[in-house]
């Protein structure tokens, strides 16, 4: 544990307390040994997902809106937002409230003001600026193994309102991978869609999109496939891997933060690699911890 | 069913999406992911969406196609005329609820999304097991990833209780003023 110099604001979305709070657990490791405290948005509601702007507009914008407003409220200016759907809608709804009119209709819905004033942050955002340029003082496990980066849609998509990296080649996970010593795959499924939302509606159409994303990452010979969404986690590491194909070993999804925390040394609680239906293997990723690693005798030439 | 007011005009008064813009290049409909599961694929809906008649209109509305979109904006990033297709789609979806028109192969799917919404309403978080409760009941799927759930239960997915804002009345009160009313699809 290191000393608290910074704090950010902190929007964990549903998921990360319940499917994904490993990915929880990962983030708020990872930021804590970077010396950074993590501080929730007060009683922070749904972002309203894929289903709010399937059937209400207002629904879509309101219940984003709330958090930026409890968010300004305590005076939060930057939030991270692990979840790359939540990310999303509350991208969108920032550049919706840009319209005056747009925004008066919404605090009239929410009944509270809403400040310009914030920024919303993904996860690999979060890494580039308060991780990244302290990194390669902290890695201790170098990885080894090779991995694909997903970054899947709605991290990048759409570019005119998140101007955020390339929209179906995207570099900066993989720039991130790379400073952890690993070498990333170049393959063509880094922002094909994994079927987000239909999970439960069309299993069918989820396991045939996320199945192809897994077997082109092993075709290519990735080890493991690192996410920052905890719906692309749940899809790949759920739906993906059944129909990948008989012949192929099920390949660890990390989290981007649970990939990092292994470099740094963080242990499996921390990391919580433990909990994904995948096996995770660390040994078969990356470098033993460093006290580990026994010092060859050599013998003296006589 | 009557002809209301044309869905193109509709789509361009409350979102500036013209659909007039499309040419036709299908570039859309070859990046998108889903393409061959669709009845109607996204280049055709703009080409339907053009002709601007009630028969066409009540086409769109009744597609599979408008469910299936995924939002993953695709389409949107490749399209040389920026239109906002899944921007469209969404217009189109609360239409075909509104008018009572939509595809019976998308029911289940408009089903899931009323059974998230419904958690959120009473909780103001969404909550899986309960989802899925609701969910099962509305589709009467019940066997649906039956051997999925004790497997998540020992990895430590599942939780058991939902968690509940402290001020659900600011919840409730917004979804009654965004219209957001409760029918059985």
């Amino acid at each position: 544990m290191s000393e608290i110099n910074k704090r950010v604001g902190f929007y964990p979305g549903c998921s990360l307390n319940g499917t994904a709070s490993e990915y929880k657990t990962s983030v708020l490791s990872l930021a804590n040994a970077f010396g950074i405290e993590l501080e929730e948005v007060p009683d922070w509601n749904c972002c309203g997902a894929t289903a709010a702007h399937n059937l209400n507009k207002n629904l879509s914008l309101a219940l984003p809106a709330r958090v930026l407003a409890n968010a300004a409220e305590a005076g939060m200016k930057d939030i991270l937002v692990p979840c790359a759907s939540c990310y999303n809608r509350l991208a969108l709804t920032l550049h919706a409230l840009q319209d005056e009119s747009v925004r008066a209709e919404v605090e009239a819905l929410i009944a509270k003001p809403l400040d310009a004033g914030i920024r919303v942050m993904n996860m690999i955002q979060f890494v580039q600026e308060y991780i990244q340029p302290h990194l390669d003082e902290k890695i201790q496990r170098p990885f080894f193994a090779k991995t694909a980066c997903y970054y899947g849609c709605l991290l990048v998509r759409p570019h005119e309102v998140l101007h955020f990296d390339r929209t179906e080649d995207p570099q900066s996970m993989d720039e991130v991978m790379q400073t952890l010593g690993v070498g990333t795959i170049d393959w063509p499924y880094k922002t094909e869609c994994c079927g987000a939302g239909l999970t439960m509606s069309r299993t069918d159409l989820v396991s045939k999109l996320s199945g192809n994303i897994v077997a082109d990452a092993a075709e290519r010979g990735a080890q493991a496939i690192v996410v920052a969404c905890p719906m692309c986690h749940a899809n790949l590491d759920m739906r993906g891997q059944q129909s990948s194909g008989k012949d192929t070993a099920p390949i660890p999804i990390l989290y981007l933060s649970q990939a990092l925390g292994m470099a740094i040394g963080l242990d499996e609680k921390q990391t919580g690699i433990g909990h994904h239906l995948t096996p995770v293997k660390p040994e078969l990723l990356c470098a033993k911890q460093p006290e580990q690693i026994v010092q060859p005798e050599f013998k003296k030439e006589v | 069913m009557n002809h209301e007011a044309q869905l193109a005009s509709k789509i361009a008064t409350e979102t500036n999406i013209i659909v007039a813009k499309c040419y036709q290049c299908g570039k859309c409909s070859a990046g998108c992911p889903l393409a061959t599961d669709m009845d109607v694929t996204s280049s055709a809906i703009l080409r339907l969406l053009q002709y601007n008649t009630e028969a066409t209109d009540t086409e769109v509305l009744r597609s599979n196609a408008i469910w299936l979109c995924l939002s993953c904006d695709m389409c949107y990033s490749r399209c040389p005329n920026q239109i906002d297709i899944p921007g469209v789609m969404d217009l189109l979806r609360q239409e075909s609820v509104r008018q009572g028109c939509t595809n019976a192969a998308a029911r289940n799917i408009v089903r899931f999304h009323r059974s998230f919404l419904d958690v959120v309403q009473q909780t103001g978080r969404s909550f899986e097991m309960g989802m899925v409760l609701d969910y099962k009941w509305r589709s009467k799927r019940w066997f649906d990833d039956l051997a999925l759930a004790p497997r998540m239960f020992l990895k430590g997915k599942l939780r058991l209780l939902p968690e509940v804002v402290k001020k659900r009345k600011e919840i409730l009160r917004l979804f009654k003023r965004t219209l957001f009313l409760r029918k059985n699809v």
